[in-house]
């Protein structure tokens, strides 16, 4: 499974005294922002990240992503969202955050006998 | 790990042809269906009308291509690209229509007998056998005039192609019914950009007023019937331009406004040059760029 990134893979969004929290004027941008895209296949599925795009706003991130993700048929629900407000968890942290569930097998449903009537388990 | 995506339906479409939008032959688009055309239909002028539709379709789609590499992002130029494809499917149909009730007649040169009838139509016409309106040839002066221009021209063709979906032609009242979906999304992808530039910076409003300047008069001629036009529509096979005119204005008249742009006097009506096969410099120019390679190397494949 790919790492959840932002910003095109630069991992977390860097914070501290250095990085400006206000974002710059939107009027006078010169690159358009970055999109993520999230496409349901069918009623259903869950929403999944397909890629990224640049759009002016979100209305026209809704278009570009329909012209750029949907054009074959792939979907029936759009979502997108701004990279920068994605938090991601970052590189450094995983062991902190991934290794603890590594060894607890009891998470796991698999210690139940799996009637023989249900058959999407 | 058991992962469904997006893209699993397209990995697993083997066999089903009716997956992609002319199925994977690209032989003949009007395969399968019945093109008898029927009573108290006269095949000339249904020909003729097909031709109108077609060569609007056709030119306009030629026209948004030339953004191809030129569009302000990547992703517009996405866009702008599909909208030019949708088109000239709609071109694609409209002219094997036509030539399914035999506008090429015995015209046809023995140089185009193997081709297909829409491409002998789109290549080997010449400029005054087009039947397009002056709205869909004009030349681009900026990102501002192409949007323009295509909330204006998918506007009436929208108003057009909703009507005709009651066509008693019902081949054309299938590529209609096909179309609407296609054009409302091309008129609501251009008003949004046209809202964007009209109430965007002082530039980007200077030129979409310009643009607007430059479109408007165009609108001249496109409510006016020809006679060919007026016969099909007494027959309930064809749509009077006329009719869907206030419809056009309204929906133009709103998007102006909200992109705080001036709405111009709506230009008073003009005979149809156009669907008469008079045409301006530009169209003989932009023919030249679509049929060149094909006039070069009939049938020819890649």
């Amino acid at each position: 499974m790919s790492e959840v990134t932002a910003e095109g893979g630069h991992g977390a969004i860097p914070t501290g005294p250095e990085v400006p929290v206000q974002p710059r004027a939107r009027a006078v941008q010169r690159d358009w922002p970055l999109y993520e895209v999230f496409v349901r296949g069918k009623r259903g599925l869950n929403h999944v990240h397909v890629g990224s795009l640049h759009a002016p706003d979100d209305e026209m991130a809704i278009d570009a992503a329909r012209d750029l993700y949907t054009r074959r048929n792939e979907g029936v629900s759009i979502w997108v969202v701004r990279a920068v407000d994605i938090t991601a968890s970052s590189p450094d942290e995983k062991d902190p955050l991934f290794a603890p569930s590594g060894d607890k097998v009891y998470r796991h449903p698999t210690f139940y006998e799996i009637p023989d009537g249900v058959p999407h388990i | 790990m058991h992962e469904e995506t997006v893209y699993d339906a397209l990995t697993n479409a083997h066999g089903e042809a009716g997956h992609w939008a002319f199925g994977t032959g690209f032989d003949d688009p009007l395969a399968g269906v019945d093109t008898t055309v029927p009573d108290g239909i006269d095949p000339a002028d249904l020909g003729a009308y097909c031709l109108m539709l077609g060569d609007d379709a056709l030119v306009l789609a030629q026209r948004l291509t030339q953004w191809i590499t030129r569009a302000p992002e990547l992703e517009e130029e996405v866009a702008i690209g599909n909208i030019a494809l949708d088109l000239l499917g709609q071109a694609r149909l409209l002219l094997a229509r036509a030539g399914s009730v035999g506008v090429l007649g015995r015209s046809r040169e023995q140089a185009t007998a193997t081709i297909p009838d829409e491409d002998a139509l789109a290549y080997f016409r010449d400029v005054d056998e087009f039947r397009s309106t002056a709205l869909v040839a004009a030349p681009d002066a900026d990102f501002a005039q192409a949007v323009v221009r295509l909330v204006a021209a998918s506007t009436v063709r929208l108003a057009v192609f909703t009507r005709l979906r009651s066509s008693r032609d019902p081949v054309l009242a299938a590529i209609a019914a096909k179309g609407v979906h296609e054009l409302a999304y091309h008129r609501d992808h251009a008003a949004r950009w046209v809202l964007r530039l009209g109430d965007g910076t002082e530039e980007s409003h200077r030129r979409a007023r310009s643009a607007v300047e430059a479109v408007w008069p165009l609108l001249a001629d496109l409510f006016t019937a020809t006679d060919v036009e007026e016969r099909l529509a007494a027959a309930g096979v064809a749509v009077d331009p006329a009719a869907v005119r206030d419809e056009v204005r309204d929906v133009l008249t709103q998007v102006l406004e909200r992109a705080t742009l001036p709405v111009p006097a709506w230009p008073a009506g003009a005979p149809p040059r156009g669907r008469l096969g008079e045409h301006g410099p530009e169209l003989a120019e932009l023919l030249g760029i679509l049929q060149g390679l094909a006039r070069q190397h009939p049938a020819a494949t890649w």
